[in-house]
């Protein structure tokens, strides 16, 4: 789960790292009264779930409260890679020295969390680390020890050959550290880390990302989902417990488990057609499930086809097609349904939708071709 | 003699008094798998089905039923604990199930596991079959039949949808085992591999990979490297878009990193036939068996 950067700024800050102080808020006046009472040169951020904000219009500066209520009036509203800006997060403006990039990653290869620091900030790391690998500085984390002192000291001197800013930066990494481990973060980045020309070593961004797997035991964590960051229908279906990402294409594909569902979308781009989502019922076969799945796929208005594919092993075929028969007895569906089921059940499933009216395939590659053509496209 | 399960399996479920340890239990023993304890923590002294003993902990199913294999089928919360129980009785492989373990407790599990030295396949995974032999885990016995093809998978369901394609060929499997859909697994890709290229009843490798990570580059250097059999392989996940975790924790493509054509293309460049379509993936070892 992605949280915002003002979100983030209020884990670092209680874990210790220098945040300066800022206001988030959703209206222009509202920019312009934090303006007011930071005092000052201000900047404006937009508060999305997108990396370039700056690139794409959704930071200004503003020297007063009237150009901190204009700037806001711009951005708010505005939309970035997609997402809406309905906050933006006012702040001091630094004098920055010099800008420095500092995170935590969660590294498969390793299978550690990896500390990550370069003297080249305030751009993309990305960028960095393809044109310039050798500026960027790693040490990987025990997980049992955690970030140990000399590591952050060794990162720290990489920044800094200033002894106080270095001992400053140390904290810095260290604080980062906590902050990642006990929000069971899978990243948590400062960019920029600045220092100013008063020799100060200030945090003036923050990012995280968090396990979802982990929110179970954060509940302060799982209040911070921006639930209007989400496409309706994606948060319909996390809350049906159902694993869904809506795509631009007209097949709809209700599949059961992970990989089949990828593999089923891939076939139906095979054939032609282009997938209008991944949605995994996972291993249940309840009709609920089954409903919910399908109002969502057939509530897209690009959708023209709905192809289910099911591969009965714990989930038994015959549960998926009562669901299925329940579901169109509460549906009007107004586009072809195209139904793959085998394994587990398989002939009672043909025999319960037969008896509803609804034909069945046993073959995958066969049930694919006729969704993509069901759709007019293939 | 298959790999990392078989005839000497002895196995013992974690969580055999929930819904689906008592269920996968079940079907387990009935297709042959040598089922010795069951662990539940509070019904020790009691027997599943009447004649399984149940213990309090692992150390118990290890010293009084022998079991060297454990499963595990507890809550996500309590699992990653139930893998370092079963690490710390002296289980030599420990197959775990569960989905949804926070990945800061994987990581803290897997510096142990290596230390004590035994094997760790998952989580999030469907465990292993070896056709008519052993199954442990919760891949379908139905749909298997033996043979002398190994496969190995990150998926559930994909991986059954490959093994009955190539039983309805006709191509029976040496082992299957699905290594799990997170993105911190205790057996990798290339475990398996080398573990098949010494098993005299493997002749051929399916590898069913998808997007995220860089296992798949990894194993495709080691098959170059090291591997004599020939293997074909799959990629899941090239119309994914990138950014989005896609079902499985692991199945997620990040920056550029993880598509599926690059991974793809390592197989390709390594020498592994890439099928395009699963089913294309049984014409594929006909062209290399």
């Amino acid at each position: 789960m992605n949280i915002h950067e003002y979100q983030a700024r209020e884990i670092f800050r209680a874990h210790g790292l220098p945040v300066p102080d800022s206001e988030v808020v959703d209206t222009p006046e509202g920019a312009a009264e934090a303006a007011r009472s930071l005092g000052g040169r201000v900047v404006i951020k937009a508060q999305v779930h997108a990396g370039g904000r700056g690139k794409a219009g959704g930071v200004k500066l503003a020297a007063d409260p009237e150009e901190a209520r204009d700037a806001a009036g711009v951005i708010l509203g505005m939309e970035i890679k997609g997402l809406r800006v309905r906050k933006v997060l006012v702040a001091p403006t630094a004098d920055i020295a010099t800008e420095a990039y500092v995170g935590i990653v969660m590294d498969r290869v390793s299978q550690r969390p990896v500390m990550m620091v370069s003297p080249e900030g305030g751009v993309d790391i990305e960028e960095v680390a393809e044109t310039t690998p050798e500026a960027i500085f790693k040490e990987t984390i025990d997980p049992r020890y955690g970030l140990l002192n000399h590591q952050a000291t060794r990162l720290a001197y990489r920044l800094f050959s200033d002894p106080s800013l270095a001992r400053a930066a140390a904290g810095v990494l260290s604080g980062l550290w906590r902050a990642y481990r006990s929000a069971d973060a899978t990243l948590a980045e400062v960019n920029p880390l600045i220092s100013t020309s008063s020799g100060e070593v200030l945090a003036i961004d923050a990012k995280m990302n968090i396990d979802d797997n982990a929110l179970f035991r954060h509940p302060e964590l799982e209040a911070m989902r921006d639930e209007d960051a989400e496409a309706p229908s994606e948060r319909r279906a996390r809350e049906a417990g159902l694993s869904y990402i809506k795509l631009e294409g007209s097949v709809a594909c209700c599949v059961n488990g992970a990989g089949l569902a990828m593999a089923t979308m891939d076939l139906v781009k095979y054939y032609g057609g282009d997938p209008a989502n991944f949605l995994d019922i996972g291993g249940s076969s309840n009709p609920d499930k089954v409903v919910c799945a399908l109002e969502i796929m057939a509530g897209d208005p690009n959708v023209r086809s709905i192809l289910f594919n099911i591969f009965g092993g714990i989930t038994r075929c015959d549960d998926v097609a009562n669901g299925i028969v329940e579901a169109m007895s509460r549906l009007e569906l107004r586009v072809p349904l195209t139904i793959r089921l085998t394994g587990t059940n398989e002939e009672e499933a043909v025999g319960i939708l037969g008896a509803a009216g609804f034909k069945a395939d046993t073959d995958m590659d066969r049930a694919v071709q006729r969704a993509v053509r069901a759709a007019g496209v293939g | 003699m298959a790999i990392f399960i078989g005839e000497h399996t002895r196995l013992v479920v974690q969580g055999i008094t929930g819904r689906d340890g008592s269920f996968h239990a079940r079907q387990m023993r009935d297709y042959g798998t040598r089922l010795v304890a069951g662990v539940t923590p509070g019904k020790g002294g009691q027997t599943f089905d009447g004649d399984v003993p149940i213990f309090n902990t692992v150390a118990d199913a290890v010293e009084e039923a022998g079991a060297n294999t454990s499963v595990i089928y507890v809550p996500a919360s309590f699992a990653a604990d139930a893998i370092l129980e079963s690490a710390d009785s002296g289980i030599e492989l420990i197959v775990c199930i569960t989905e949804g373990i926070p990945i800061a407790d994987m990581m803290r599990v897997m510096p142990y596991i290596e230390e004590r030295g035994c094997r760790l396949v998952g989580p999030n995974c469907p465990g292993l079959i070896v056709p008519g032999i052993c199954k442990v885990g919760i891949l379908p016995g139905q749909i298997v039949r033996p043979g002398r093809v190994g496969i190995v998978s990150r998926s559930g369901t994909l991986t059954y949808e490959v093994i009955f394609q190539l039983t309805s060929d006709g191509i029976g499997q040496s082992t299957s085992i699905g290594i799990g859909g997170d993105p911190i697994i205790g057996t990798d890709f290339v475990d398996c591999l080398r573990a098949f290229e010494e098993d005299s009843q493997t002749d051929g490798v399916v590898i069913i990979g998808e997007i995220g990570g860089t296992d798949e580059q990894t194993a495709a250097r080691f098959v170059s490297e090291n591997m004599t059999k020939p293997v074909v392989g799959f990629i899941a996940g090239q119309t994914a878009p990138p950014g989005r975790r896609m079902g499985h924790a692991g199945a997620i493509i990040s920056g550029s990193e993880g598509t599926a054509a690059e991974k793809t293309r390592a197989f390709r460049e390594n020498g592994i036939a890439v099928a395009e379509r699963p089913a294309d993936i049984v014409d594929a070892l006909h062209a290399v068996l």
